[in-house]
């Protein structure tokens, strides 16, 4: 137990030292996951809005595929990737294996299918209101999307915060094509886990701690966001 | 009587049907706007005047039947010269001024003329304190007012206005009357459906009565209060059908 608090000394002060080993680290993470969250956006958001607006046969079967990808296994989607970027998969010539962009390509393929089915979800209730309007207003299927994306923007952002969350607090996948290499590719996550096994615990409470801080303040800013509108609604009894 | 222009396009619908599950629910044999006026529908609650409107608007396509505007079969070209305001109005989630800036910027105005042109819209709708305040948050009526202004807005050739008054206070009904007239009076077809009967006889030239899913009589104003020709329009008159 002595052990213990002695280690909790320790963490807080690599935190407030500013220690660069640790500060490496978590900038790492935040490029990683806020670059792979934004590409998972850029993709997903238009696909997501389009598989809500538009009709074709066997769309029922799509949306349910996209609504499991959303579990994807974190391991299955690292072994995937894995192997594409392995030096005998086919994209082995570019030598991105153990590379962050290895890990951002992880986080992408990981996330894109949770804010592709959220961003479908959010834009089918809207465009169930709005649908008729528009289509009066001369506006086709298709053509409503950038007004429907942009309407149901406070809805997306927490998508996109939900797709950060989950990037940033991945292990599986990112260990396994990212490598864990230090100064490299070492990201809070996989620290923490390799750090841990070593019972180096200061480094990897430190790490806890601030990935705590960063789940905290996203789902602050999250409910921070969302109510917006609210501010001059009644209060009820 | 009060002078209407000659020009607002010309309505055809022959036989038009739609049915649900074995029940008809519009039955149209024929039915021609033309005249100068507005076009007044009246009929009890399930008649389908909403139904109607819609297939005339060309939102819905009818089981059978063709409908032509100006002689032309109907298609999206005309839905971008017609404007539609629904029995339950839909507002975008945005501010009052963005609704109306957002169809004006599908007419083509400039940022500047927009918003001159939608304040001038808001004040002429009495919405003018409103213009920054979310859409979402207005009271029943002073929605009913936006999506009537944002549909004239639109400067249509045919107006399609399905209850638009029914939650209007009466000098917001006067106000909303005197802008449907004006935009007659420069040649827009109006096309209402209304419970109002005064309201009917206020701004009707034409007055259509819908009965069950079927047009049961289609007369001049005049005509249509004073000596109406079939039973139905008499006891709609008389007050039977209204449920
Ligand atoms: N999508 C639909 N499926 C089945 N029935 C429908 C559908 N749309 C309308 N109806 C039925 O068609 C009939 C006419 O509806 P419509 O909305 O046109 O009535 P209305 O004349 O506008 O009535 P109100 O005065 O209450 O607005 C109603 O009985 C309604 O239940
Ligand atoms: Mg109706």
């Amino acid at each position: 137990m002595q052990d213990f608090s002695q280690e909790f000394m320790s963490a807080i002060g690599l935190i407030l030292s500013g220690d660069s080993d640790l500060w490496e680290i978590v900038l790492l993470s935040l490029r990683v996951s806020l670059l792979a969250v934004v590409i998972a956006a850029l993709i997903g958001m238009p696909l997501g809005a389009a598989l809500a607006v538009a009709r074709f046969p066997g769309r029922r079967a799509v949306v349910i595929l996209l609504n499991a990808l959303m579990g994807l296994p974190p391991v299955v989607v690292g072994l995937l990737v894995y192997l594409c970027l392995s030096r005998s998969g086919p994209l082995g010539v570019l030598q991105l294996l153990y590379t962050p962009t290895a890990m951002i390509i992880a986080q992408v393929v990981l996330v894109t299918p949770i804010i592709t089915a959220l961003t479908r979800q959010t834009i089918e209730t809207l465009d169930a209101e709005y649908a008729e309007q528009l289509r009066s207003l001369g506006i086709s299927r298709l053509a409503s999307v950038p007004t429907l994306l942009w309407d149901a923007r406070l809805a997306l952002l927490t998508a996109f915060l939900a797709g950060f969350g989950r990037a940033i607090a991945e292990v599986g996948a990112v260990i396994m094509v990212g490598g864990n290499i230090n100064h490299v590719t070492r990201v809070m996550t996989t620290t923490i886990a390799l750090e841990t096994s070593k019972g180096n615990l200061a480094l990897a409470l430190a790490l806890g701690a601030i990935l705590i801080f960063i789940a905290v303040t996203v789902t602050a800013v999250v409910s921070l966001l969302a109510p917006q509108e609210r501010a001059s609604e009644m209060r009820h009894a | 009587m009060r002078d209407f222009m000659h020009i607002s396009p010309r309505i055809e619908a022959t036989g038009l049907r739609i049915g649900r599950n074995g029940a008809s629910l519009l039955n149209v044999a024929h039915l021609v706007l033309d005249g100068p006026g507005p076009t007044l529908i009246l009929g009890p609650n399930g008649a389908g005047k909403s139904l109607l409107l819609r297939c005339l608007h060309g939102l819905i396509v009818p089981d059978e039947g063709r409908i032509t505007m100006e002689g032309v079969p109907l298609s999206t070209t005309h839905r971008a010269r017609q404007a539609m305001v629904f029995q339950k109005p839909v507002l975008l989630r945005r501010s009052v001024m963005a609704n109306l800036t957002y169809v004006l910027r599908r007419q083509g105005l400039g940022w500047r003329a927009r918003r001159l042109r939608a304040v001038q819209l808001l004040e002429e709708g009495g919405l003018a304190a409103k213009a920054r305040q979310s859409a979402q948050s207005l009271s029943g009526g002073e929605a009913q007012r936006l999506a009537i202004l944002r549909a004239l807005a639109i400067e249509p050739e045919i107006l399609f206005l399905d209850e638009p008054t029914s939650a209007l206070d009466p000098s917001a009904t006067q106000a909303i009357e005197g802008l449907i007239l004006a935009a007659a009076r420069r040649g827009t077809r109006i096309v209402m459906v209304t419970h109002d009967i005064g309201q009917a006889r206020r701004l009707g030239a034409d007055i259509v009565l819908m009965n069950g899913g079927q047009v049961a009589e289609q007369a001049r104003v005049g005509t249509f209060f004073t000596d109406p020709q079939s039973a139905a329009a008499r006891r709609y008159l008389a007050g039977a059908l209204v449920i």
